[in-house]
């Protein structure tokens, strides 16, 4: 078995504890910025645990045959993202995931659930062109869309692409649903329009949502990392302590910035994607 | 693991003067912060085990009380909170008032007060939790005899 079969069963296996203690970790870091004890580390785990030991209320078996799908499919982007595939089959692999879970949210008949669906449809909008211009980005510096070739490259990524990368940990703000860009359903704020997309998602196939979030960070860490990563064996803890810097740095703007309305995000996210994506890109054609 | 470690509660304000919800509220504050117990303040009945009311219930409410309880899924526990949502309290007689939160749906806990202090409501609610495994148990046995266990 070679390196990226080994990296790719990996991130199969571990991603879903990973991404649990992430999140016990953001939960306890947020507790503590507002002056709270906060709950055990474990607390994602047992939160999981409770949901797939709950009475299964469906709705209707559309939606839970498309929550399994959006599960299937972020573990599929996610494995061939570390298996060192294609970034651009990667990136329409999560796209194609998030309409999954879009059309799940649709297929319930709740206002709260439709409204919830409408705003990720406006989030996604609002993320895509910047996620498009990354895997750009990358092909522009290493002349290659293979993850793995990215990571064989002599220099990291970033050197190159520091524009990029800024916005990129814009748009991961509304990837992560944190403050202001928690629009369409919110990980700390559950009153908000009654949770908006899993409205009506509950139980089991709500835990299978939680998974799938664990998996999808997981990725989006990936993707960070990434910009880092090239074939000295030193950016390997130097990406990882970048990755853990990003989602600190993600925690305390969820702490610090309250909502915005959709337009404000649409408008931000896209002047940044122009400003800082577009910039690097000019650079880069004259540089390179 | 339990079900009890990760109770997320629903807060349901019945015909209540505020003064209880004031105290249900001051638990998530940094003082008493309950979200050390795993307990989270969801909004939506679909993701609730714990169903926590104040207040009495009138003829307006006592449909929404009836509607929340069943889309509560199984296990889950009710809890009353303050003396209006045990039996009415100071506005028992009053025309539209039916009673206690017991008169349209199984009470679990009754936590008395007016209002609940915290420290009372945090007690009503680790008791609660602990009813969970229990209900959570029982649901288990009834299914292994052969029955649905969605009582």
């Amino acid at each position: 078995m070679n390196w990226s079969v080994i990296s790719m069963l990996l991130f199969i296996v571990l991603a879903p504890f990973a991404g649990g203690l992430l999140q016990g970790v953001d939960r306890k870091i947020t507790a503590r910025m507002q002056g709270r004890q906060g709950p055990p580390l474990l607390q994602p785990f047992y939160d999981l645990h409770k949901l797939f030991s709950k009475q299964s209320v469906v709705v209707n078996h559309l939606q839970d045959f498309l929550v399994c799908g959006f599960l299937v499919f972020i573990v599929f982007t996610g494995a061939l993202f570390f298996w060192g595939g294609d970034l651009l089959l990667v990136f329409f692999a999560l796209t194609l995931a998030e309409i999954f879970f879009i059309m799940s949210s649709c297929s319930a008949n709740s206002p709260y659930s439709s409204m919830g669906a409408q705003r990720e449809l406006m989030q996604a909008m609002a993320y895509e062109p910047m996620v498009l211009m990354v895997a750009i980005g990358f092909y522009m510096v290493t002349g290659s869309f293979g993850v793995s070739d990215i990571i064989g490259n002599s220099t990291p990524a970033i050197v190159w692409l520091p524009g990029i990368f800024a916005g990129f940990l814009y748009i991961l703000t509304i990837k992560f649903r944190k403050s202001p860009f928690d629009l369409s359903t919110s990980h700390h704020a559950h009153q908000e329009m009654v949770r908006g997309l899993t409205t009506e998602i509950s139980g089991n196939i709500l835990g299978l949502v939680e998974l799938s979030h664990w998996y999808e960070n997981i990725f989006l860490l990936g993707v960070v990392a990434l910009f880092l990563l090239d074939a000295n064996w030193w950016s390997v803890p130097v990406a990882i302590a970048v990755c853990f810097g990003a989602y600190f740095l993600e925690i305390l703007i969820d702490n610090v910035f309250p909502r915005v309305k959709w337009q404000s995000m649409l408008k931000s996210a896209w002047l940044v994607t122009l400003v800082a994506g577009v910039t690097n890109f000019m650079v880069l054609v004259l540089v390179k | 693991m339990k079900v009890s470690n990760s109770p997320w509660l629903l807060h349901y304000d019945g015909s209540s003067c505020n003064g209880c919800d004031i105290e249900v509220l001051a638990c998530l504050t940094p003082v008493y912060d309950v979200e050390r117990f795993g307990v989270i303040n969801t909004g939506n009945p679909k993701h609730a085990d714990i169903f926590l009311i104040t207040g009495g219930i009138n003829t307006q409410n006592k449909a929404v009380v009836e509607q929340i309880y069943s889309q509560m899924p199984s296990p889950k526990v009710v809890v009353a909170v303050g003396i209006c949502a045990c039996n009415g309290g100071i506005f028992k007689e009053c025309y539209n008032i039916l009673g206690g939160v017991d008169t349209v749906i199984p009470v679990d806990i009754y936590v008395p007060g007016c209002a609940a202090r915290p420290q009372a409501i945090i007690d009503g609610v680790v008791k609660a939790v602990a009813l969970l495994d229990e209900k959570k148990k029982k649901r288990d046995q009834k299914k292994a005899q052969g029955g649905s266990g969605n009582a």
